[in-house]
């Protein structure tokens, strides 16, 4: 339908939300568009992923997996470069974004956005207390080296880790014992919260009846599951492209024999190989679920089934089966057990694995939308590619890559506050 | 040393203080759940269901353009069209004749066709209707030339 | 140690507490004080819809956009009227072109001839939000934008809904929609402006077939309230447990 350059009677453009993007087929309903598209499906890909750094950061803090040490201070960093951007394709996505904070000021916690931002709030601060724990001891030492400096970045610095040590400047082994207890106990809590988290992410799709796929009391579990799995998948691979940066630094540096590069392929092969145990294991609980509900979809045979079957079987066989089960799960999954793991082998399965995530995510959000409430008729839906206004920017391709790159830009930046790459 | 272990709850508990003081300036008084109803249902701005009574009336109804055009309406009353609203062609009064001062009368084929075009539905009033096919029938021709909308049937005219 | 795990309880519980602040000052702070009157409870708002006697003209969507200030060329509307079309053979023809706004004037559907002889059935099924009893767009509401009224109009807060489209995805019958314009949450809402005044609704007044009719399910003596008492009607999709209060006369079992 192009009818996009509707002019009302005032002459104001009219932009139907969804029209564009939206191509109908068969019988549907007027009213129905693909209204939750792109960054609806960037939503839960990204607070997954926090959700998924928080726990690996967890794995080593809380059960004490040594092996995890040099990943886990990373991973915490990361999750709080990540956790502005969980804001971001809402606030894209908002047809009124300046009330987005309308959620904290009068949430209807029979809604699951609302209560989800609330549980978002506690996990933010859990992230950000527990940085503060572990950084602490960090920020008063810088304190004391930039005591003296005059240049105009180190004056700045020094007044900044002042405010984040919030006062607190005993660094005796007692106080930091203390702040080591304190990450312990967060860091505990914090799993829990990043489920709770994830689960209501899921709750937000799982409890819409009026939705035939969206509709299943799994919906929680399975997203909580495949946000740890993106959440880890993203944190060895970045580590891996840090590693790799400092063993061709160390390389140019001192030559290829040096036994510095090998301490650091050693180092990171160690870890890589451990942390995938790890993420095999909720690979795994993420397909079984996601198998399971198909199959009970199937054998049930409700009577949303047959529109659900041509769009499951039919439309969305590639994106579904293909591109989702095939490369986002069974490839890496074989590629990460057969024995005699590389780096370069793992990069790959990585790149796969959040890849399927992704596809996942859409999947579930644009699939859902892919038949009518009729269930006569369907919906595909085109995502703008090219932006022409600020509706295709924000809820188009560039608008997804914008809330992607994001939290690597911040992190750049939090990353000269808090430090978190050295490597052992 | 006092315990350094509370600072960041400090922080927290003062940026939901900070939450609440905003909130008290910026969510209206009158938001909340409505006596006799519930939290699920009836959470809300009750201010906001003046907003919509408040909303302005467009449609007035025959009644009121018998008022001023009698003989229109009779001559609509004794026929088959007794059934259609004045403002089902003619276009919503609104506060007509002050505003607007004429009202645009649709005399298109289109709005005629809206009935008339011969549909054979076996459950349907529709099929009962008197009706023609649009591509045979005078096609392109506005049905108003020969046809008087207050008073359709071409014998009493 | 014990000092900083004492400390680690009492932090945690005063977080919670803390946490719960805001929950009890949205009920202290709240307008159970401010008794405005919102509602009649002596009427309860109901809908009927006659599929027998609607043709399909499409006047009541018409009327609707213009009342209710719908821009009239976009696809999207406060209500509607499907036409059916089933033929003998089983298939079925199934449209809404602009929910129906101009009317059903030609014999083709989608750009295919019918022959007439072959059609089993043919009616049109006129639809608006239904103002469930247990509504389940106000539920999912995050900020309680959207409410049900005391006599059981469901309305929308336009300066108040932040747009997020979550009671959208949740309406089973696809009421609802984004206003162009005023880029939030829009739906039927029974012309309140115009019942709260003594008036019918823009579209049940523009029907000039009486297929459409609103009455108050609390009066006894209302003609619309006895049809419903005493002929056989039905719902929309009741397994979704919504408890819409739009009732159909003639429904079919291929209405969607």
């Amino acid at each position: 339908m192009s009818v996009e350059n509707i002019v009302g009677q005032g002459g104001e453009h009219l932009v139907v939300h969804g029209l564009e993007w939206t191509a109908k087929e068969l019988f549907t309903y007027p009213n129905e568009f693909i209204y939750w598209s792109i960054q609806i499906v960037m939503y839960p890909y990204m607070t997954g992923l926090v959700a998924g750094a928080f726990v690996l950061s967890s794995l080593y803090h809380v059960f004490g997996q040594q092996d995890l040490k040099t990943i886990a201070r990373f991973s915490l960093v990361f999750s709080l470069a990540l956790l502005p951007v969980a804001m971001m394709p809402l606030q894209f996505h908002l047809q009124q974004p300046l009330r987005g904070m309308n959620v904290m000021f009068t949430p209807h916690f029979t809604s699951a956005i609302a209560a989800f931002g609330i549980v978002f709030s506690t996990y933010a601060v859990i992230v950000l207390s527990e940085i503060w724990f572990v950084y602490r001891k960090f920020f008063v030492d810088q304190i004391e080296i930039l005591k003296g400096k005059e240049g105009a970045v180190d004056r700045f610095k020094y007044y900044l880790y002042l405010l984040l040590s919030l006062g607190a400047f005993d660094t005796s082994d007692a106080a930091v014992a203390k702040d080591k207890k304190a990450v312990k106990i967060l860091a505990g809590i914090g799993i829990p919260v990043a489920c709770f988290l994830h689960g209501y992410a899921g709750f937000i799709f799982g409890s819409v009846k009026a939705n035939a796929l969206w509709m299943s009391p799994l919906m929680p579990v399975i997203f909580i599951m495949s946000a740890v799995v993106s959440g880890i998948a993203l944190c060895m691979l970045t580590y891996i492209i840090i590693m790799e940066f400092k063993k061709w630094s160390a390389i140019i540096a001192k030559g290829k024999g040096d036994e510095s590069v090998q301490v650091i392929a050693g180092a990171e092969l160690d870890v890589i190989t451990k942390t995938s145990r790890y993420l095999l294991g909720f690979l795994i609980a993420a397909i079984t679920l996601e198998l399971l509900d198909l199959i009970f979809r199937g054998y049930t045979a409700m009577k949303s089934w047959d529109i659900l079957r041509s769009v499951m079987y039919g439309k969305d066989f590639i994106h579904i089966f293909v591109m989702q089960y095939g490369i986002g799960n069974l490839l890496p999954f074989i590629m990460l057990l057969v024995p005699g793991l590389s780096i370069r082998r793992v990069f790959f399965a990585l790149i796969f694995v959040l890849f399927g995530v992704f596809m996942m995510r859409w999947n579930v959000v644009i699939g859902g939308q892919a038949f009518s409430l009729s269930f006569a008729g369907y919906m595909h839906y085109h995502m703008p590619i090219i932006p022409h206004n600020m509706e295709t920017y924000k809820e188009g391709l560039f608008g997804a890559l914008t809330v992607f790159a994001t939290p690597f830009a911040l992190f750049w930046v939090i990353n000269k506050v808090t430090p978190s790459l050295e490597y052992k | 040393m006092k315990n350094h272990v509370l600072r960041p709850l400090w922080v927290v508990l003062a940026g939901i203080a900070l939450l609440l003081v905003v909130r008290h300036f910026l969510v209206p008084s009158d938001f909340g759940v409505e006596e006799g109803g519930n939290f699920t249902y009836n959470y809300h701005r009750l201010s906001s269901i003046d907003d919509w009574k408040n909303f302005k009336v467009k449609y007035r109804g025959k009644q009121y353009c018998q008022e001023c055009h009698e003989e229109n309406v009779e001559s609509l009353l004794d026929s088959p069209h007794e059934i259609i609203e004045c403002e089902n062609c003619h276009g919503p009064a609104i506060d007509h004749p002050d505003n607007p001062e004429t009202l645009a009368i649709d005399t298109s084929r289109a709005q005629c066709l809206r009935c008339h075009t011969y549909l054979p539905y076996p459950t349907s009033q529709r099929s009962e209707l008197p009706g023609i096919n649009p591509q045979d029938h005078n096609p392109g021709e506005n049905c108003v030339d020969c046809h008087n909308p207050h008073n359709p049937d071409l014998e009493n005219m | 140690m014990s000092c900083s795990r004492r400390d680690f309880i009492k932090n945690t519980f005063k977080t919670t507490l803390a946490s719960t602040l805001p929950l009890s000052a949205f009920k202290m702070l709240s307008p159970a004080e401010v008794k405005a009157y919102t509602g009649d409870s002596s009427i309860r708002w109901v809908f009927l819809v006659d599929t027998q006697k609607c043709v399909g003209c499409g006047l009541c969507v018409k009327a609707c956009k213009k009342e209710n200030e719908i821009p009239y060329d976009p696809p999207i509307t406060r209500t509607w009227v499907e036409r059916y079309v089933l033929m003998k053979n089983g298939q079925a023809h199934i449209e809404s072109p602009y929910g129906g706004r101009d009317g059903y004037t030609e014999t083709k559907i989608r750009e295919n001839e019918i022959p007439p002889e072959q059609i089993a059935k043919g009616f049109f099924v006129p639809k608006l939000c239904n103002q469930c009893k247990k509504p389940a767009c106000v539920q999912v509401c995050p900020v309680g934008a959207t409410y049900q009224t005391q006599d059981g109009v469901v309305l929308v807060d336009r300066k108040w809904c932040i747009g997020c489209g979550y009671c959208i995805m949740a309406c089973p019958y696809g009421m609802r929609f984004f206003h162009p314009i005023h880029k939030v949450a829009e739906k039927c809402t029974f012309c309140y402006h115009r019942i709260k005044n003594g008036m019918k609704t823009a579209c049940v007044q523009n029907c000039p077939f009486g297929a459409r009719r609103i009455g108050n399910l609390k009066d006894p003596n209302d003609p619309v309230t006895k049809v419903i008492m005493t002929e056989r009607v039905s719902v929309l999709k009741d397994e979704y447990g919504t408890k819409p209060q739009v009732y159909y006369i003639g429904l079919d079992t291929n209405v969607r």
